[in-house]
Formats: structure tokens, C-alpha cells, sequence
């Protein structure tokens, strides 16, 4: 079943650039019985920026957690970068993941933790120093390096926990709800870095959030999930032109798009999702 | 200038220190105006002297007891830390052993203690199993909680770094326990010096010790209640000068990331 239409997807796609993440079929049932996701088809492309946008508990986090390979799907199956997930980790296939809270170990400082990858793959310190030093610099917390996470704002942990992301060179970020619980001005700055990024280095992240800004601000495609159980409800393409800067933000198509996802996530987070909340 | 009752420092050193000389004034007070004897009840100016003149027998005894309290710290320090590695090995190993270390957690030592002292011909090693006993336990079970608390956002990003055991272990598991293993030591330690007195109680009895709690129930038996003031007032000092050392132990690892050491900031 899976050869046939890996040849279609070659021919369609830009044959040199073959996904990097298939999602081919795959649900999740935990173990408690909860139907998390149906079955999900999915295909990330090099390059792209994903959203993934939906009501609370319709599998964002299951989703991007199939996809980083820390759980695995019930049924069906994921495919990185066509293979295994043992393709994952070479050169020019690093994953890097972004948690939804900083996750940074307190009796490190900075540079040791976002060092930390590093430090684990076996390189040398005298390596590591300007590779941690530059990933610093990126994320604006070059003067911080000898700082406690405690010593630091939500803000700038969030960043550290970034800079620990960009330190191995990832092709693939994935990240969940990373600016959650950060001021709308502050998340805006570093949705903007986020971005410029993106672009620089040629990434492909797939990213959580709730709000509907920054998946319009960020993407260049957003796939909203409705709940119970977990699925793909509608997919928006948004071919807005790079780099975008604040005059997106304020355009006329910035606010029809996101009138346009806010109809489709209020129409997704509709049937049957109140009554197993509690 | 803030005014001195606000000064932290003040309060915690100086506030103290007067309600102990106030204490010990009212104390010297009470015993000259009602005439209590000295056998029954002596004055602070009498166990004073008594410390001077028995000096050297004391700190003798002070010193076979600290170093039974010693070599029983580093005994269930050594031995809790083992065990907590091996318990958190397995889920299987833990539940099979767990059942045991509460076994030997409340069984009284003065009820082992005449048990030991018979079984083990020296003394001081008899000695020092007991309180190795006593304080065993919250070296175990505080090491065992610590190194299951990791975050476990902390043991994805780990996994997914395809960490080695070995890394795992020293870079994440070890440092997350610190916090509990320094609230183990402080109550390890406490429990050692409290072990050793009351092993040596027991033993004493028999007449084969020479610790500071001989001292004590020889001093009962010769009615020399200064003395036996002065023994306690050495014992008193030994349990805190071990807590203040194991403070500042804990200050010295944590100081400098975790919110038990770290000051409030106003
Ligand atoms: N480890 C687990 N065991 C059992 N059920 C789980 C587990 N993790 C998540 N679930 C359930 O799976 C469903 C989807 O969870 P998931 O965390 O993927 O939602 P989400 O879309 O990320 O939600 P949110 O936006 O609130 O983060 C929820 O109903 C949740 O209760
Ligand atoms: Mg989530």
C-alpha cells in the first residue's frame, strides 16, 4: 500500500525535496483508553512553517509528540526524512524540540544548559564554546551566560530553552505552545525573531499554539485540529510573501485570515467537546 | 540606616542570645533565692565549674562518643546512598527490599541494642551499628525520592539526545537528588549522635562504654548532678555544631540554584 503512494507523492512533490516528516495513517490510544488522535495524514516539507491549531485536548501534543519519536503511534506509522527514525541525528537531519515550559535544570547556568545537547552528543567544550556563544547571541542573551535560569525572566528562560533548541543546527524544530505563557508584547518580538530565523536558516518547524495571530504571523501553513478524538479539520495555506514584517501584522489580509481560522477553530471546537471536560 | 531590631542579622543572633543569658540569669536567680541544692537541681555557675574541673574526662568521653556518631554518619551515608542507587535500578529490587529498611526504620534501637552489644565483641563496633541503624533510614529513603524526581520534561529532553545511562545518571539524576540528599544528611546526622548516646545508655549499663552517656549515668549513680549537666550541655553542643556544619555543607552544594538555600529577596 505504502510504495504506490510514495511514488505518487515523489512525482507530485519537487522531487529534490522529499518530505521530512510523513505522518502515514497514525492514531494514538493511550493507555487509559483515550482516543487522542484518529488516524492523521500528514506530510511536512522541507522548508515549511507548520501550525498546528486547535481546542484544548484535540492531540496538538500527541501529534508533535509522534513526531519527535517520544511516543509511538498505535496504528499507522511516521517516516523521517523517508526512513526510520534512526535517520534522525545525521548530518543535516538534526530534530530539536522546544517543551511548552522552559525545562531548563536548575543547577546549571546558562551556557551549561543550553550547552546541554552538545555536551551529551560527545562534543568537546573547546568546540561547543562559539557554537554555544552564537546560539546565544541569536536568541539576545549573549551577556547571560554565567546567569542561574532562576536569576532570569520567563521570557528569557523560554529564550535559553531556544538557544538550547538552536545549538545543534536543527533542520527539524519542533515546538509546543513555546510563548504560551509569555505578555502578548513579548511574544510578538519573539515570534518576529522566531521567524527571521526560520527564514536565515533554512528551517523546518512545525510549531503549537492557541493563538490565532501567531499562526497567521508565523505560518506558511496551518492545520487546525478538532477534538474528540483528535483530527485534521481544515487546512489553510497562507502564501504571504517572506520576510514579513509589522506591516503584515496590521494589513487588510492579516485580519481576513485570522477572521477566517477563528470561524473554522469555532466551528472545530463545536460538537460533543464540552461534556468530557471537566 | 535601618534600626537594629530589623537587621536580620540582629535578630537571629543577637535576639537568641539574650533570651539564653535572661534564662540562664532567671535560673541562678531562682536556685540562690530558694536555696535548692546542688543535687537536686544546680545552678549554671556550678555546672560551669564542673566542666572546668572534669574537663578531661569529659572531652575524653566527648570524643569516643563523636567518633562512634562519625564513623555511624559516613556508615549511613555510604550505605543509604547504595542502597537508594539499587532501589532505583528497580522497580522489582525496591519493592522487594523497601518492606525491610522500614522493618529495621521502627524497631526501636534500645530494644536491638543489648542484642548487638552481645552478638559483637567490641564495643565500639557494637556501638556503631546501632546508630548506623538508626540513622540509616532517611538516608535511604530521602536518596531514593531524590533521584526519582526528575523533571520529566528534563528526562524527554535527555532521551531524545539519545543520552547515555551513565550521562543521564551524573548530569541529571544525581544533581536533581542533591536537594534531598542534603535534607537527608541534616536529619542523618542528628540521628547518629542520638543513636550513639542511646547504644551507649544501653551498653553502659553493662559497664563497657566510656561515652558521654557513661558519664552521664555514672554521674546519676555518684549523684554528681553538675557533672551530669555538663555531659548534657556537651551533648546538647555536639547535635547542633553537626547540624550547623551540615547547613552549611548544604548551603555550600545548593547555595547557588536551589529556593531552600537561596534568601528571600525584599
Ligand atoms: N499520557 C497520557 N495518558 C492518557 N491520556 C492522555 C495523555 N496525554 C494526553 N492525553 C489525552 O489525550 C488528549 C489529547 O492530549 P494533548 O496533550 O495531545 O492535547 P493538546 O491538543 O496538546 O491540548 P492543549 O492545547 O491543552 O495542550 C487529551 O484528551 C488528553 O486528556
Ligand atoms: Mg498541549
Amino acid at each position: 500500500m505504502s510504495i504506490p503512494l510514495k511514488n505518487v507523492s515523489d512525482m507530485i512533490a519537487t522531487p529534490t525535496s522529499p518530505p521530512i516528516v510523513e505522518v502515514l495513517s497514525a492514531n494514538k490510544i493511550y493507555a487509559d483508553g483515550t482516543e487522542a488522535l484518529a488516524p492523521v495524514d500528514l506530510s511536512i516539507d522541507k522548508g515549511e512553517f507548520l501550525t498546528l491549531i486547535g481546542p484544548s485536548g484535540c492531540g496538538k501534543s500527541t501529534l508533535l509528540k509522534l513526531i519527535a519519536n517520544l511516543i509511538e503511534p498505535t496504528d499507522g506509522r511516521l517516516q523521517w526524512w523517508r526512513g526510520g527514525f534512526d535517520q534522525v541525528g545525521r548530518e543535516g537531519r538534526q530534530l530539536a524540540f522546544v517543551f511548552q515550559d522552559p525545562t531548563l535544570m536548575p543547577w546549571a547556568r546558562v551556557g551549561t544548559n543550553a550547552r546541554l545537547p552538545l555536551d551529551l552528543d560527545g562534543v568537546s567544550r573547546a568546540e561547543a564554546g562559539p557554537r554555544v556563544a552564537a546560539a546565544l547571541k541569536m536568541v539576545g542573551l549573549e551577556n547571560f551566560e554565567k546567569h542561574y535560569p532562576r536569576q532570569l525572566s520567563g521570557g528569557m528562560r523560554m529564550r535559553v530553552s531556544i538557544a538550547r533548541a538552536l545549538v545543534t543546527n536543527p533542520d527539524l524544530l519542533l515546538m509546543d505552545e513555546p510563548f504560551g505563557a509569555l505578555d502578548e508584547f513579548t511574544r510578538n518580538n519573539l515570534d518576529a525573531d522566531l521567524l527571521n530565523l526560520w527564514w536565515q536558516r533554512k528551517l523546518t518547524c512545525v510549531f503549537v499554539t492557541h493563538s490565532i495571530y501567531e499562526a497567521v504571523f508565523l505560518s506558511t501553513r496551518v492545520v487546525v485540529m478538532a477534538a474528540r478524538p483528535g483530527r485534521v479539520y481544515r487546512v489553510m495555506e497562507i502564501d504571504e510573501p517572506q520576510p514579513r514584517g509589522k506591516s503584515f501584522r496590521t494589513s487588510q489580509r492579516f485580519a481576513d485570515l485570522c477572521r477566517q481560522l477563528s470561524t473554522w477553530l469555532a466551528d472545530a471546537s463545536l460538537p460533543g467537546d464540552r461534556e468530557k471536560q471537566s | 540606616m535601618k534600626p537594629l531590631i530589623q537587621s536580620e542579622r540582629f535578630v537571629r543572633i543577637v535576639a537568641p542570645l539574650a533570651v539564653g543569658v535572661a534564662l540562664l540569669g532567671g535560673w541562678e536567680w531562682a536556685c540562690d533565692h530558694w536555696h535548692v541544692p546542688v543535687f537536686l537541681f544546680p545552678r549554671p555557675s556550678d555546672i560551669w565549674h564542673s566542666l572546668i574541673k572534669d574537663w578531661p574526662s569529659l572531652t575524653r568521653a566527648l570524643v569516643t562518643t563523636m567518633s562512634i556518631t562519625f564513623q555511624a554518619f559516613l556508615c549511613a551515608v555510604v550505605l543509604g546512598v547504595a542502597i537508594a542507587f539499587v532501589f532505583v535500578q528497580s522497580r522489582f529490587l525496591e519493592a522487594s527490599l523497601f518492606p525491610y529498611a522500614v522493618l529495621l526504620q521502627v524497631t526501636p534501637v534500645v530494644a536491638v541494642a543489648p542484642l548487638i552489644i552481645i552478638l559483637v565483641k567490641n564495643t565500639q563496633a557494637a556501638l556503631t551499628i546501632c546508630a548506623t541503624l538508626v540513622a540509616l533510614f532517611p538516608m535511604i529513603s530521602n536518596t531514593t525520592i531524590g533521584l526519582r524526581s526528575v523533571d520529566p520534561g528534563l528526562v524527554n529532553l535527555f532521551r531524545m539526545n539519545r543520552a547515555k545511562r551513565s550521562s543521564t545518571l551524573l548530569r541529571l539524576r544525581i544533581p536533581s537528588a542533591l536537594p534531598y540528599f542534603f535534607a537527608g544528611l541534616r536529619i542523618s546526622s542528628g540521628l547518629s549522635l542520638i543513636g550513639a548516646v542511646v547504644a551507649e545508655f544501653v551498653a553502659g549499663t553493662g559497664g563497657r562504654s566510656s561515652g558521654l552517656a557513661y558519664e552521664i549515668l555514672q554521674s546519676g549513680f555518684q549523684l554528681d548532678i553538675p557533672r551530669m549537666f555538663a555531659a548534657l550541655l556537651l551533648i546538647a553542643f555536639a547535635g547542633i555544631a553537626l547540624f550547623l556544619a551540615m547547613a552549611w555543607l548544604s548551603k555550600l552544594a545548593l547555595g547557588g540554584w536551589h529556593e531552600s538555600e537561596i534568601a528571600v529577596e525584599t
